[in-house]
């Protein structure tokens, strides 16, 4: 009990639910002194969110070390499990370490894709038939936001846990760059995870993840509750890309000049440029949907008050959020699809002992991917009624994203080309990957299309693109590296044959799916719609959907009792045993506190994987890092 | 090396890397300001309306003025001159707080309220996201203030000084760029 309560975690959750009542109860009081009836539930709920989320993170403990420095006392760095507490209870707790923030970034993410994932298998169990079996419209509605919304923040975390333990693991640098932003960048997850979640238990709402208006100013009332949930998820991307920045451009360790560097952390000073810029314009969107909701700010109400006629005000516009919202929300899926981009081409030649065909330009191509991202927003909007000068110069920007993504493609084949390939499961879902990032990126080029666009937009034909996209870019590649890298966080072996079995049921289960979601889309069925017309031919497709849909959360089952079961009772890894190249593989496994004993430098190619009397990294000898 | 001259380098090496890490922060500051800046244009294109311009160009003077006075405290610390280096950085938070006085106080009491159409709705978006960012400015000049009274800068360290004048000097010039698109651009419609 004792230590229970000595949990960061269980602070926060108690501070959290006492802030939010404090918040709310002091709106009330603040509106009863301004001469308004007390209660009106979206003030009071919205100022109760704000006031609970940094009561949060207060009670968490991720402000303690600031608050010291705002008195002026000093904060030395400590290091190492809690002292007098059991060695788990660090990761429930705050920690510095970014070892620790990483495996903290991945649990939570899987933890968040459970809950999606299991809200899928309820609508889809739903969608099996048409008409309504067993959830009313707005029930399905709420779930089907909560479902992308959930997944996103899922994948967000997904992202920064494999950024978090690996790129000061690649780079030879002792920590992040700030490793108390680190914390906060972390734990400020947990309350908008937090807030996502009790949206749809007071009211939910009916937007999908985009939260577009009109709809979401006149939503329920779990409407403000999921914006600002998104905003403090948001809030976590700007900070670690902070520290991925700062980290892989001043923490290098000598001779790692950046074409040194590994594909991965090219791979994340992509994704952080992006989430560092455009995460702000999903804040701002979604920070003015909730003004225009509590104040009645009309950024996006069409419809001018009597008073604002007088003034000569002109009316808001609902094209303004979509333009906001998008300049994030496209790029942000090179956030989720980069890294996992990073991961095949640095898992690829490790399996295929020849290195990676191309470096140079397969780091560039992430680069590219990246920038070329912030020009090619309005493809969603080819249908919204925007300026038509703009979706001609919108669809190319976007069809030239392909000619980078095709870069990396033209990498991995000539990388397996000739290749001394092996097998086991990192492997597997590094290609199975590669074959459904290839269904995603070719089922793009027809969205972007504005002729093909007008009939594709909205229907489950995008809903299977994305699927496909972010499956291969982040899931796929995402287990790859939790069975890659397992060894090295746990010291012990995963079962190779659940592995195996985990890929082998995943991966035609889900071609299953989404090629069947792209053929009810072609056949006419809508997105996010609970009922179809069973004149369209498309039941088989939905059964077949929904049964690939079970077999993909059955198959993520095994994996979880597989690490579950591994990390307690595994065999105990040897030190290498993918004979890789980089450099945390010459470390014991699971790494040290302080991951180098003794500093190294770099001398050689990353990638030069079979070519005799290559290096890639030297140790210093031992004594001389002092 | 000795321990006082590692411990200096190492504060050295985390200061570039703390003023990277800040200046990120501010380029990433940029696109939420600049996505109000460009709201502001597509919502109001070539008219805006009527404001108090002696109130906007007064406000707009302080907080000019303001960032005078916050290096001068900068400057002043990295001289050792802890006597200027304190007044100057109360001048500059009491001008901080005018500033805000006169945003919330009288602009925000004009005949313009935030229900009001477009013209509310981003007249008060960008000045409040603005005086959002003064008032942190204002509490960080505070802290800074109540550290250096208790001397904890000294010229070779005064991290924290510098960044609380970055930081200020930062939101005085989005202010330079809201000002015009706020009060001078655009036909006033009556």
């Amino acid at each position: 009990m004792r230590i229970l309560l000595s949990l960061g975690l269980v602070r926060g959750l108690i501070a959290q639910a006492a802030g939010t009542a404090f918040g709310m109860a002091l709106t009330m009081a603040i509106r009863v002194l301004l001469g308004l009836p007390a209660w009106n539930a979206e003030p009071v709920m919205v100022a109760g969110a704000l006031v609970g989320v940094i009561s949060f993170l207060v009670g968490v403990g991720a402000f303690t070390d600031w608050f010291k420095w705002v008195k002026g006392e000093e904060t030395p760095m400590r290091h190492g499990p809690p002292e007098g507490r059991p060695a788990w209870t660090r990761y429930l707790s705050v920690d510095y370490s970014h070892k620790v923030i990483g495996v903290q970034y991945v649990v939570t993410g899987i933890a968040l894709m459970l809950v999606a994932g299991l809200l899928a298998w309820i609508f889809r169990t739903e969608l099996t038939q048409p008409g309504l079996q067993f959830l009313d419209a707005p029930t399905f509605n709420t779930m089907i936001s909560a479902h992308g919304i959930v997944m996103i923040a899922a994948i967000l975390l997904g992202v920064s846990g494999m950024m978090n333990y690996l790129v000061p693991l690649m780079i030879g640098a002792s920590d992040m760059a700030f490793p108390r932003l680190n914390a906060l960048g972390y734990w400020v997850n947990v309350p908008g995870a937090i807030l996502v979640v009790a949206a749809m238990f007071v009211g939910g709402w009916n937007t999908g993840w985009t939260g577009y208006p009109p709809l979401s100013v006149q939503s329920p009332l779990g409407t403000p509750l999921f914006l600002l949930g998104v905003y403090f998820v948001g809030l976590s991307s700007i900070l670690g890309a902070i520290n991925i920045i700062v980290t892989i451009l001043r923490m290098r360790t000598p001779g790692m000049t950046l074409f040194r560097m590994p594909i991965f952390v090219w791979a994340s000073l992509a994704a952080s440029i992006i989430q560092l810029t455009g995460t702000q314009l999903i804040g701002l969107s979604f920070l003015m949907v909730v003004v225009e909701r509590v104040l009645g700010m009309g950024f996006f109400n069409p419809n001018l008050s009597p008073e604002a006629i007088a003034l000569g005000s002109p009316p808001g516009n609902v094209l303004l959020f979509q333009h906001l919202f998008w300049f994030y929300s496209h790029p942000a899926v090179y956030i989720f699809v980069l890294p996992g981009l990073g991961i095949i081409s640095e898992l690829l030649p490790v399996f295929a002992r020849k290195p990676l065909f191309g470096y140079r330009w397969v780091a560039l191509s992430s680069m590219a991917i990246a920038l070329v991202g912030f020009l090619v927003w309005a493809h969603h909007m080819f249908t919204a009624g925007m300026d038509p000068g703009l979706r001609v110069p919108m669809m190319y920007s976007t069809l030239l994203v392909a000619v980078p993504t095709g870069v990396k493609f033209f990498s991995w084949v000539a990388t397996v080309w000739q290749g001394k390939l092996s097998f086991p499961t990192p492997m597997l879902f590094v290609l199975g990957a590669i074959s459904v990032f290839l269904l995603g990126g070719l089922s793009g080029p027809p969205n972007g299309t504005v002729t093909t666009d007008l009939f594709l937009h909205d229907t489950y034909w995008i809903v299977g693109h994305f699927h496909a996209t972010m499956f291969g870019g982040f899931v796929f590649p995402f287990f790859a590296a939790i069975y890659y890298w397992f060894p090295k966080v746990t010291g012990r072996k995963y079962n190779e044959t659940l592995g195996k079995l985990h890929f082998w049921l995943m991966t035609p289960a889900f071609w299953v799916q989404t090629l069947a979601q792209m053929d009810v889309g072609l056949k006419g069925m809508r997105r996010r719609i609970v009922d179809y017309d069973p004149a369209l031919g498309i039941e088989t497709g939905h059964l077949l959907i929904t049964i690939a849909g079970f077999v993909i959360g059955l198959s993520i089952l095994v994996m979880l009792y597989n690490l579950v079961r591994s990390a307690r009772t595994g065999e105990v890894a040897e030190a290498n045993p993918w004979r890789s190249r980089s450099p945390e593989w010459q470390i014991p496994s699971p790494v040290p506190e302080h991951s180098y004993a003794r500093p190294f430098v770099v001398v050689g190619d990353p990638y030069d994987y079979g070519l005799p009397g290559s290096t890639y990294i030297q140790f210093a000898p031992s004594g001389a890092s002092e | 090396m000795s321990t006082i001259a590692s411990t200096m380098a190492d504060y050295r090496h985390q200061l570039r890397n703390n003023r990277l890490g800040l200046w990120l922060f501010f380029i990433s500051e940029a696109f939420l300001f600049g996505g109000l800046f460009v709201s502001r244009f597509y919502l109001w294109g070539n008219t805006r309306p009527e404001l108090d311009q002696t109130l906007g160009l007064t406000i707009t003077s302080i907080l000019l003025l303001s960032s005078f006075f916050m290096n001068r405290a900068e400057m002043a610390i990295a001289h050792d001159d802890r006597r200027t280096f304190l007044n100057s950085l109360l001048i500059t938070a009491a001008l901080g707080i005018l500033f805000l006085i006169g945003v919330v106080g009288f602009e925000w009491r004009g005949h313009i309220r935030p229900w009001d159409g477009a013209f509310g709705a981003v007249l008060f978006g960008m000045t409040g996201m603005h005086a959002l960012h003064v008032l942190s400015g204002v509490i960080f000049i505070l802290i800074v203030w109540n550290n250096g009274r208790k001397g904890h800068y000294s010229s070779e360290r005064h991290w924290g000084v510098e960044a609380c004048a970055i930081y200020w000097h930062y939101v005085d010039v989005i202010w330079v760029f809201f000002y015009p698109a706020l009060y001078l651009m655009g036909t006033v419609v009556r």
